[in-house]
């Protein structure tokens, strides 16, 4: 039973996160929120090895979800869930219109679409940086604003976003850092 | 047979190749699909990886998918996903069985402890790139912040936020300002 809804969710998130990578966090999100079978640190720590492995990011985290729910057998069966839509939908794609993304409806709904995983993934966003930035805990127990920001943390955060839009690097380069940065200073 | 092992193999060995997904594989798609294979021209490859990106589910699997089934249909197309998907499910089956363990070291929860924070630079970063290439005008804007704070702050699934923006895109479509492309 397990395998089946694994199989259900994946295949929803196969067919409605759309413009690759990152769209399928929000609805990552929403899936640990309805059933719990990881927590919100699994996920971004999930997240940042699905970067650094070879592999797309969709595949992986379905993979990874999968696994951590119900063993191998589950990775397997998540990342079948996720990329059935995908062979349906394309196969009847590339059967009937080659033209697809030149139908003016089509053009039409993606101009709704696209704003909106935009939104979606800054949302998922505001989640992770929830978990890696703030310390929600400790600002609860003391009732004092300045609990609730570590310094540490956001001076890491600055550094590395500037350094990311600056330079561009491919994102493991970056992770590889962070993680010898969280070992150095003991974050 | 041989062809749709050929497909399972140039697929496998790009998503062994590919870090990151998504854009960091064209340049090898290009050089295994296109020059390596011959399966499909170069403007065919990026039609397709344009099809892709306005499609549902993966980029990776949906290119894969594409290019199957133009050699050989049906179960050209399963067998190129297939390819594409089983690096990653043989590698992460392998992290995770040690992750766990790896997970109890306290020298591994400092390092995760500084990656958590550069995921969020990394999607501020993809954020700030899908704003510029997405978002044109005042109805991306609004749909923008709807999708942003329903999912934020309300229990909406994000599939309703698609479906709906999707009907406001066609919705939409005839009016003034809204659909510059």
């Amino acid at each position: 039973m397990i395998y089946f809804i694994l199989f259900i969710e994946f295949f929803k998130i196969g067919l409605f996160s759309i413009g690759g990578g990152l769209a399928t966090l929000p609805f990552l999100y929403d899936l640990i929120n309805k059933y719990g079978w990881i927590t919100s640190e699994e996920l971004v720590d999930m997240l940042a090895i699905s970067e650094s492995t070879p592999g797309p990011i969709g595949i992986n985290t379905a993979t990874f979800v999968g696994y951590k729910t119900v063993g191998p057998l589950g990775g397997l069966i998540a990342t079948l869930g996720i990329v059935t839509p995908a062979i349906i939908v394309m196969t009847i794609i590339a059967h009937y219109f080659m033209k697809f993304n030149e139908e003016p409806l089509v053009r039409a709904g993606f101009n709704g679409i696209r704003p909106a995983v935009v939104g979606l993934i800054a949302a998922a966003g505001y989640e992770v940086f929830k978990i890696s930035l703030l310390n929600i805990p400790a600002y609860v127990s003391s009732n004092n604003l300045l609990e609730l920001f570590s310094l540490k943390a956001l001076g890491l955060f600055v550094i590395m976003l500037f350094g990311i839009l600056k330079f561009k690097k491919h994102p493991i380069l970056y992770i590889v850092l962070a993680g010898l940065i969280g070992i150095i200073f003991k974050y | 047979m041989k062809e749709l092992w050929n497909l399972f193999i140039s697929f496998f060995h790009i998503g062994t190749f590919t870090f990151g997904g998504g854009y960091a594989m064209l340049p090898l798609l290009e050089k295994e699909i296109v020059d390596n294979r011959g399966w499909v021209t170069k403007d065919e490859l990026l039609d397709c990886y344009a099809i892709g990106q306005c499609t549902p589910g993966i980029i990776a699997v949906n290119t894969a998918t594409f290019i199957g089934y133009k050699q050989r249909g049906l179960w050209g197309g399963i067998w190129a996903t297939l390819g594409m998907v089983s690096p990653s499910l043989i590698i992460i089956t392998i992290i995770a069985t040690f992750f766990q363990k790896f997970q109890e070291y306290e020298l591994i929860q400092h390092a995760f402890g500084g990656i958590r924070i550069v995921v969020v630079a990394l999607i501020v970063q993809a954020v700030i790139n899908m704003w510029n290439q997405s978002i044109k005008n005042w109805l991306g804007i609004i749909l923008f912040l709807i999708s942003f704070i329903l999912t934020t702050f309300t229990p909406i699934s994000p599939v309703f936020v698609i479906i709906f923006s999707a009907i406001t895109g066609l919705a939409t479509r005839n009016t003034k300002g809204a659909n510059m492309e």
